[in-house]
């Protein structure tokens, strides 16, 4: 009970503080509102302050960062848009909330169905975003969105997606998933080629 | 700090600017209300501990007024409800929110407060803390990173910035009314609801009672 | 089956005879005990036999066959592995000897099994229901009872695909709510039970002293700053010194059970992370263990280690943020919370960069991993475990260990003793600070921490602050185990066969556990050969480590009790469930 306990803690405090201000003046100019700055603090090197300063700056989201899963379309030429999703349903079916909704389009003229949503809804009420939709999607259709800026005044009208909601162009998913974007890209390209040449050998 | 102020269409000279600002009593009021945001000290489940992390060092809602978290709801602006509302917790909840004085605000954090969430199905679950008190902002995320909660609180920002003197409900004549507490019956039971309640449950007794019939009825 | 548990069940049989039979269904271990034998086996079981930790206590609704069968799992406090038994009882007036006269550990587990299964536990000396409350309408773990928004038996819906017109299913409910009421009732003549008999057990106790004094009883939560969550305990105060506490719970009771038996297997695994929601791949590491014994598979090399990194790093930033909250409560608020929470971020920041998530991790498959780690984070988790986490553990201690103010308020408050431990079924950080070394990653290894060089922490006293100074101990072991993790990790896949969502699991029972950061972590479950488990049953460390909250506390004062709790750290996810 001498408080020595005490002084050495109060010790540590105190070379956070000056860790701190020593911090500051070291990488001064670079550590606040930039990139570098941000991955420092971020880092497993980091001292002295540690906050980000949200909004004026934000943390980088990784390659997987997942939130609400967003529908990907294929852009045409002239801007026309062409859903990946072929309503199979294995998302709707894998989900553990069951938050996914699919109302598959059916051809007017033989009732058989065509691979395209009619309909597409995920209620974010619901939605536990464990990323299983995206996952096990065969088409690469569904993925997981880094948007997380999503606060509303009204859930009722605004919390159920729906497809439009949901739909965002394959550039958008290129650009937040470059790796696993280029790995699909790849997977894709090798398969048409083996397809192909199981057609030529035939 | 002045130009934030100033409402737009007045002349202020140019030596003038950035000490003097023409503006109206409904922005200082809110401005002073939003910048010092109390929330209370009031966790639930998972998205407190996020909760937890956007008050600690590296998010820090003390940059925006919001450091003062009350463990009393006397001294509290703000309830965040933080996690899944169960039916065990909501008459807490509520007394909660009657507790706490005007100007009070409700932000539903994650999918659980807003509409139930994951858990929505279950028994002991209530599917929207807004089913019982209302609600300002909606953050969806299971659970919101705690840049999504800020994002939240400056939505909620912005909706007081929109708000007039003249119009809040704390002085209206009226007041703000006080929500009742539910009873924990066979199920959680709203003392709104009681006329409901006994109407449903008597077109049950009779729905049963007509399928025993029925069932009974080839035997005699 | 090997020749040691058969030479075990031929002295079983001969030294029980007629009152147990080996449990002979497909897929199933362990012996069905007479009902009025039961407390006759289990005392010789504990005395006789070494089984002297009861693990865990739940009840299983065999619609079909119209029976509800009591399962216990039981342990040698010495390691090693199971011993099952179980006792049938029918659906109606369901009852069971209570095993709380052997295992002090059983009382709330059998207050749990009550509650929501509906068996009668004869002669538990307080059995109410503990998730629920008093007058709630039936017990909703029965596979009969449904719930006000029920849609189906098993997932997935039909209405979700192909015909998925969306729709809110509070809209189909005539209260436009989450509520179901009893045919006929009147909301107006109901009297609420209320806490009436929760409080008759909390009057006034005879303190042997002539002096006369008033009780007060006290309640400390649900909405409390220091209870870690809606956690409460009504306590029995003579001036400042507990007499009594009571703790209450149910307050975060999210029914991940009954959800749990309508998901598929696989849907379960988010849901896991839900429950400890501060180590979430610890949990995903327990149901992903339980799940294979049943499928017989196991994950290649790399997701081994892949996992025991990510169940080692979750442990440290338990104990580091259970540190950081433990010092809350006791009052330095809220400096060594914040350190606490920066080690924790960079933690999280991996998390985030490998499953996608901060704290959901998600992570865990059955037979593996759900993907391998991304560029730079086994840098990143190197220089972590290499250099920083380390230097912080050293830090974290001069800063706090020696503290004379939390000295002063540690030592010797809230002790348990090493027999009291193992009899309230105590676990992991809480049982090893009494003096018990026992260690699920030693006692009975799993995963692949047999390779590992590491300590089992142990600290004497039972107190408070030997239960801070072991979460310090452990977090320096988990990073031996990483640094050796880190360095061996081989290459090769992180799936054994293809990621599939529809797993085929055979019909059995098993219960799987992992040494988790609150202790011992255990889902029991039974497959009936079908797409989702007919039972799902979680063996919460944070939930059974409060049996003994009321004997730690009693005799000490009022902000004690407030420390105690810390130094147990609870999660109320687990706890409710």
């Amino acid at each position: 009970m001498d408080g020595l306990g005490i002084i050495k803690g109060m010790g540590v405090t105190l070379k956070r503080f000056v860790d701190t201000y020593l911090e500051d003046i070291r990488w001064w100019g670079k550590r606040y509102y930039t990139r570098e700055g941000v991955e420092l603090r971020s880092s497993a090197k980091t001292r002295g302050i540690f906050t980000v300063q949200y909004p004026e700056e934000k943390l980088i989201t990784p390659e997987e960062f997942r939130y609400i899963p967003f529908l990907v379309y294929e852009e045409g030429p002239n801007g026309e848009k062409q859903d990946r999703c072929t309503s199979c349903g294995i998302c709707a079916k894998v989900c553990p909330p069951q938050c996914i909704w699919i109302v598959r389009t059916n051809d007017p003229n033989t009732g058989r169905p065509i691979p395209e949503p009619a309909e597409f809804y995920i209620d974010v009420d619901i939605c536990m975003n464990c990323g299983f939709c995206a996952e096990y999607c065969p088409f690469d259709a569904i993925k997981m969105d880094h948007d997380y800026e999503l606060s509303v005044y009204d859930r009722r009208a605004k919390n159920i997606y729906n497809k439009e909601r949901l739909s965002k162009p394959v550039s958008y998913y290129a650009s937040i998933r470059p790796t696993n974007y280029a790995r699909e890209e790849k997977a894709r390209a090798e398969e048409a080629a083996a397809k192909a040449a199981r057609k030529a050998a035939r | 700090m002045s130009n934030e102020f100033n409402t737009p269409g007045y002349d202020i000279p140019p030596e003038m600017q950035g000490q003097v600002a023409i503006t109206t009593l409904d922005k200082i009021y809110n401005w002073g209300r939003r910048s010092s945001i109390w929330p209370m000290m009031f966790g639930l489940a998972c998205c407190a501990i996020e909760m937890i992390c956007t008050a600690a060092s590296r998010y820090d809602f003390a940059r925006f007024g919001m450091e003062v978290m009350r463990p009393s709801p006397r001294q509290a602006d703000l309830m965040i409800v933080s996690g899944t509302v169960t039916k065990k917790m909501i008459p807490q909840i509520v007394r909660l929110y009657n507790q706490m004085p005007e100007p009070k605000y409700v932000v539903a954090m994650g999918a659980c407060a807003s509409g139930g969430g994951p858990f929505k199905e279950g028994y002991n679950v209530v599917s929207g803390v807004d089913n019982y008190i209302p609600v300002d902002v909606y953050i969806p995320g299971c659970p919101p990173t705690p840049q999504a909660l800020l994002h939240g609180l400056i939505t909620l920002q912005k909706r007081i910035d929109a708000q007039s003197i003249k119009s809040v409900r704390w002085y209206q004549k009226e007041g703000t009314e006080v929500v009742p507490v539910p009873v924990l019956g066979p199920d959680i039971m709203d003392p709104r609801e009681y006329e409901l309640i006994r109407k449903v449950a008597a077109e049950k007794l009779q729905k049963e009672q007509a399928a025993a019939e029925t069932a009974a009825a080839p035997t005699a | 089956m090997s020749e040691q548990t058969l030479v075990a069940e031929d002295i079983i049989k001969t030294r029980f005879g007629e009152a147990v039979e080996a449990d002979g269904r497909k897929g199933y271990e362990g012996y069905l005990v007479k009902r009025e034998k039961l407390v006759e086996v289990a005392t010789a079981l504990r005395d006789e036999f070494g089984y002297d930790y009861l693990s865990s206590v739940t009840a299983v609704d065999y619609l079909p066959e119209d029976k509800i069968e009591v399962v216990y799992h039981l342990f040698k406090s010495t390691g090693g592995p199971s011993l099952v038994i179980k006792v049938d009882a029918p659906r109606e007036n369901t009852s069971v000897p209570s095993l709380v006269p052997v295992y002090p550990g059983a009382e709330l587990q059998e207050r749990e099994a009550w509650d929501l299964m509906g068996v009668k536990f004869e002669g538990h000396p307080d059995l109410r229901r503990i998730l629920m409350w008093e007058g709630f309408a039936g017990h909703p773990l029965r596979k009969d009872w449904r719930e006000a928004y029920f849609e189906e038996e098993g997932k997935p819906f039909k209405s979700r695909w192909p015909d998925g017109h969306v729709y809110r299913i509070e809209d189909k409910n005539p209260f436009a709510k989450n509520v179901d009421y009893p045919a006929g009732f009147d909301p107006e003549s109901w009297v609420p039970e209320g806490e009436a008999a929760l409080y008759a057990g909390m009057g006034a106790v005879d303190v042997g002293s002539n002096l006369r004094t008033d009780h007060v009883v006290v309640n400390l939560g649900p909405q409390h700053p220091s209870t870690h969550g809606v956690f409460r305990m009504v306590v029995t105060l003579d001036g400042e010194t507990i007499l009594k506490l009571k703790p209450v719970m149910g307050y975060l009771h999210r029914n991940h059970e009954k959800i749990g038996e309508r998901n598929t297997f696989l849907q379960n695994m988010p849901f896991t992370d839900r429950l400890d929601y501060l180590s979430s791949m610890s949990n995903n590491f327990g149901y992903a263990l339980a799940v294979e014994k049943l499928m017989g598979i196991k994950p290649p090399e790399r997701a081994e280690y892949l996992r025991v990194i990510m169940a080692e790093l979750t442990r440290i930033s338990n104990h580091i943020f259970a540190i950081g909250m433990f010092l809350n409560d006791l009052g330095a608020y809220f400096t060594p919370a914040l350190y606490a929470i920066q080690e924790r971020e960079l933690i999280l920041d991996i998390f985030e960069a490998v499953s996608g998530s901060r704290m959901m991790c998600n992570y865990f498959r059955f037979g593996g991993v759900a993907r391998d780690l991304p560029e730079g984070v086994l840098e990143k988790i190197r220089s972590l475990v290499v250099d920083r986490l380390p230097r912080k553990v050293d830090e974290l201690d001069l800063y706090l260990t020696n503290n004379e103010i939390i000295r002063a308020r540690g030592e010797g408050v809230g002790v348990l003793t090493p027999e009291q431990a193992i009899a309230y079924s105590a676990a992991g950080p809480v049982l090893r600070a009494s003096g018990v070394p026992y260690d699920i990653r030693r006692a009975d290894p799993y995963s692949i921490y047999d390779r590992f060089e590491f300590d089992v922490a142990v600290r004497y006293h039972g107190d408070v602050y030997d239960r801070y100074l072991i979460r310090m101990d452990e977090m320096r072991q988990s990073l031996r185990i990483l640094q050796q993790a880190v360095r061996d990790l081989p290459e090769g896949p992180i799936q054994e066969g293809k990621p599939q969502y529809q797993v085929r699991v055979p019909a059995g029972e098993s219960y799987g556990r992992v040494e988790g950061p609150k202790g011992e972590l255990g889902y029991y479950i039974v497959s009936n050969g079908k797409a989702n488990p007919w039972r799902y049953h979680v063996r919460a460390p944070s939930f059974i480590n409060l049996t003994a909250l009321e004997t730690m506390a009693v005799g000490d004062k009022i902000a004690d009790a407030v420390a105690i709790l810390g130094s147990i750290d609870i999660v109320l996810g687990e706890t409710d469930r």
